[in-house]
């Protein structure tokens, strides 16, 4: 395979993903704001934080309100994070990467393209947005039914999976990283409904709140949930989970093409680092400087990959 | 029952055919009477229910629409990608037709690879005075680093679009010579699939060439091409300038259907004296290159110096026998415009017969004469730069205001030699659908031909391109234009 194919593929996924995920932070944040109006401000700018776009925002605007935020997270294209942006850039890298694709996987990016365009032509408004969030996560989640459904299991999967989960991990990193406080131990001490509330938003953020529900039975703590997050291998967004399985499409590539790069080392070094981790050393060491070390490391690891497989000359 | 409305659609067709003009139409005689190729489509067409036909109309428009095939249009910003309109009537040519025009296309090819040769080699064209020298020396298509240099297979043009019209029953003439990177192709087959998958039952009932074989025979054509140092089987890739050319979807496509790279230039560089392209497991040697880029462009160290699509040093390989570029580098010294007014003498010269295939009368504007002639006859000609394509530039002299043609008259004086004139043709006019019923336009037909050592291979029909809007002449999908499928029936 080309290398600039295999980078199209990676880069293709990670789009996907980034804008699935600034579609569901928004959600969270919009939840947040209608929940909490009097701090609604400084809602928004936590969601605008973690989406990992503070800087290009507050060189457009002054102020933090949902108008701005839907506009900015959705539509701006000056924003390569928000769901337009990023659906473009996916959809130019499948176009780039075509005859790696089945009909069923282009039609899908292609169809999320036309529909998303059409959708986010004018702005979306508050009273439209539950809707129109709601077509974001179907219209992803074609695109990876027809992943699944009809793509062969080797290299072209292997590095489309290796994208998605590197910029997922990033993505549930970013959230805990930018909410970390509310997730301290100390915290839980406080045990306001104000923090029951900032916990279901970074559950909802990462789909997770109603999974949460169904694997513990204990109750909602700060300890719990970070935990959950972090180390639970069942939960499809947390770290532990993302980790694992860039390390095993990485093993897929190793065995085809017989041969072990540095980046398989950097990715087996991060799982065994959370293998070696629970969540009452993370307290000790610092849960913010442990999140802050592995966004670090896994786009390190990311680096590694691009640089590994050729995906630029 | 019939439904109203299309026990009558031929006749209202009359009507309208000879309100236009008085043109030559391909299905229906100055009569009433139904053509013989178009006599079985015409009594299908009767029994279909308009309403039907129009939903399949728009269902087809989704299909293109879904699967993306488009092209981007220059100068156009966010609307970048549009789809060429595609019409659901097949024009449709008898097998007699077709025999004649592919023996005149074969002649044709056969006699340009010949004088490619020749002008890259012995000249012998031009001491024979037939044609002149200063064409030459002085034309922009030639690439003098193919002086004295002999391409794999003696083979310069392995794809060619030989674009041809048609002015009566057997009048067929060629247009232009492709011989550079003609497009189109890909539309030819998607245009087959959609009939296929729209009105599967017409198939059934009239026997139609198949035109799917295209890629394979495209992929066995340049491998047979491949290069001397070339051992095994031969990795043939595709190049294109990338996903924003207005062709993108074409070379994604070509790659796919022979199982071909698709590369840009930035993943190929020379290895060892071939070229080879960047890939998760090292750099591979490539045989065939399949380059849908200008010669301009092929190579930053013997052409454009700026050119960012290339490959540093692939002329150098090329000429060492390290691998094969279709088409050749300099082929378009060929389809040259002033050059195309000697193909009858090209043809004759090299093949020992006249040519079967008509050129449509040109005047070459560099000689005074014609010059002269052309001026005085500005509304009634079409007017063309001589290194023009896609409809740009030209004048079509009996469509243009007073003011357009006044200001045309300006440039053809300051720059004589840029241009050829030629009679406006009264181009045949096809079936196409609107309003639950058939109308009359104007089309053009370009066949794909494949040129190997092993010999010239034309797909049956071809892309044709039709002129939408009602008396038009320009069918540039650029322009308005749409295409049609195009059938060549079985004996």
């Amino acid at each position: 395979m080309l290398g600039k194919t295999a980078g199209g593929l990676y880069w293709m996924f990670r789009f996907l993903e980034r804008s699935e995920n600034t579609a569901r932070l928004l959600e969270a944040g919009f939840r947040m704001a209608l929940t909490r109006s009097s701090d609604a401000e400084s809602e928004w700018k936590s969601v605008v934080i973690t989406s990992g776009t503070g800087l290009g925002y507050e060189n457009k605007y002054d102020s933090y309100s949902d108008t701005l935020v839907m506009d900015w997270l959705l539509r701006d294209t000056d924003n390569p994070s928000s769901v337009i942006a990023g659906t473009k850039s996916a959809r130019d890298n499948a176009r780039l990467v075509r005859t790696a694709l089945t009909t069923e996987v282009w039609e899908a990016v292609n169809d999320n393209w036309m529909t998303l365009r059409d959708l986010l032509a004018k702005p979306v408004t508050t009273v439209d947005l539950p809707a129109a969030l709601a077509l974001i996560r179907k219209q992803s989640a074609l695109v990876r039914g027809a992943l699944h459904g009809t793509m062969l299991r080797n290299d072209i999967y292997d590095f489309a999976r290796i994208g998605t989960f590197i910029e997922r991990a990033d993505n549930t990193a970013r959230i805990i990283d930018v909410k970390y406080y509310t997730l301290l131990p100390s915290a839980s001490a406080v045990g306001s409904s104000l923090d029951n509330v900032q916990w279901e938003m970074i559950l909802r953020s990462v789909s997770a709140h109603r999974c949460f529900r169904w694997l513990d039975e204990q109750d909602m703590t700060a300890t719990a949930i970070a935990d959950f997050l972090i180390f639970d291998k069942r939960l499809p967004r947390s770290l532990a989970f993302c980790v694992k399985q860039t390390t095993e499409n990485l093993r897929y590539l190793e065995q085809e093409y017989q041969t072990r790069h540095p980046c398989h080392d950097l990715a087996d070094k991060l799982g065994r680092q959370l293998k070696t981790l629970d969540i009452n050393t993370v307290f000790d060491h610092g849960l913010h400087e442990m999140i802050t070390e592995f966004i670090r490391d896994n786009n390190a690891l990311g680096t590694q990959i691009e640089k590994d497989f050729r995906f630029i000359g | 029952m019939p439904p109203i409305g299309c026990a009558f659609a031929s006749d209202r067709y009359h009507d309208r055919m000879t309100k236009t003009a008085k043109n030559f139409d391909e299905m229906v005689r100055t009569d009433g009477s139904v053509t013989h190729p178009y006599a079985a489509y015409d009594a299908w067409f009767k029994s279909q229910d308009p309403a039907r036909l129009e939903s399949k109309a728009e269902e087809a428009e989704a299909f293109f629409r879904r699967t993306g095939i488009t092209f981007n249009v220059y100068g156009q910003s966010e609307a970048q990608e549009r789809l060429i309109p595609f019409d659901l009537v097949p024009r449709i040519l008898s097998h007699r037709e077709w025999a004649k025009l592919s023996k005149g296309i074969d002649q044709r090819v056969r006699a340009i690879n010949a004088f490619i040769w020749d002008i890259y080699n012995r000249q012998e064209i031009l001491r024979a005075g037939r044609v002149p020298k200063a064409l030459i020396a002085h034309n922009e298509a030639f690439v003098p680093q193919m002086m004295g240099f002999t391409p794999p297979g003696k083979v310069y043009t392995h794809i060619v679009g030989t674009d041809i019209v048609r002015t009566g029953e057997g009048d067929f003439f060629v247009l232009e010579d492709n011989a550079r990177t003609p497009s189109g192709v890909s539309y030819m087959l998607e245009n087959r699939e959609t009939m296929l998958q729209m009105f599967p039952e017409l198939f059934s009932q009239i026997r139609v060439q198949p035109v799917s074989d295209y890629p394979k025979n495209l992929r066995r054509s340049l491998s047979a091409c491949a290069p001397q140092a070339c051992s095994g089987k031969p990795t043939v890739a595709v190049l294109t300038p990338g996903i924003h050319n207005s062709a993108y979807f074409e070379h994604s496509f070509l790659a796919d259907q022979m199982g071909a790279e698709l590369v840009e230039g930035h993943d190929l560089r020379v290895v060892d004296g071939r070229i080879a392209m960047r890939t998760t497991k090292g750099y591979r040697v490539i045989d065939v290159l399949y380059r849908r880029i200008d010669d301009d462009f092929l190579d930053p160290l013997s052409f454009n110096p700026e050119s960012m699509l290339g490959v540093p040093g692939i002329m150098d390989v090329y000429r060492a026998g390290g691998i094969t570029i279709a088409n050749a580098p300099g082929a378009g010294i060929a389809d040259d415009k002033a050059i195309y007014s000697y193909m009858p003498e090209i043809v004759e010269f090299y093949t020992g017969e006249k040519a079967i295939l008509k050129n449509v009368e040109t005047h070459r504007c560099a000689e005074p004469e014609a010059l002269r002639y052309v001026l005085d006859n500005l509304a009634e000609l079409v007017v063309k730069e001589v290194h023009g394509s896609g409809g740009y530039g030209m004048l079509v002299g009996p469509a243009a205001s007073k003011k357009e043609i006044a200001a045309f008259r300006k440039k053809l004086e300051a720059r004589p030699g840029n241009y050829i004139a030629q009679p406006t043709l009264s181009l045949s006019t096809v079936p196409i659908f609107v309003d639950q019923g058939l109308a009359p336009r104007h089309v053009d037909l370009r066949p794909f031909v494949l040129v190997s050592p092993q010999g010239v291979n034309i797909t049956p029909g071809g892309l044709t391109r039709v002129a939408l809007t009602e008396g038009s002449l320009v069918v540039n999908s650029s322009q308005g234009g749409g295409t049609k499928d195009t059938w060549v029936l079985e004996d």
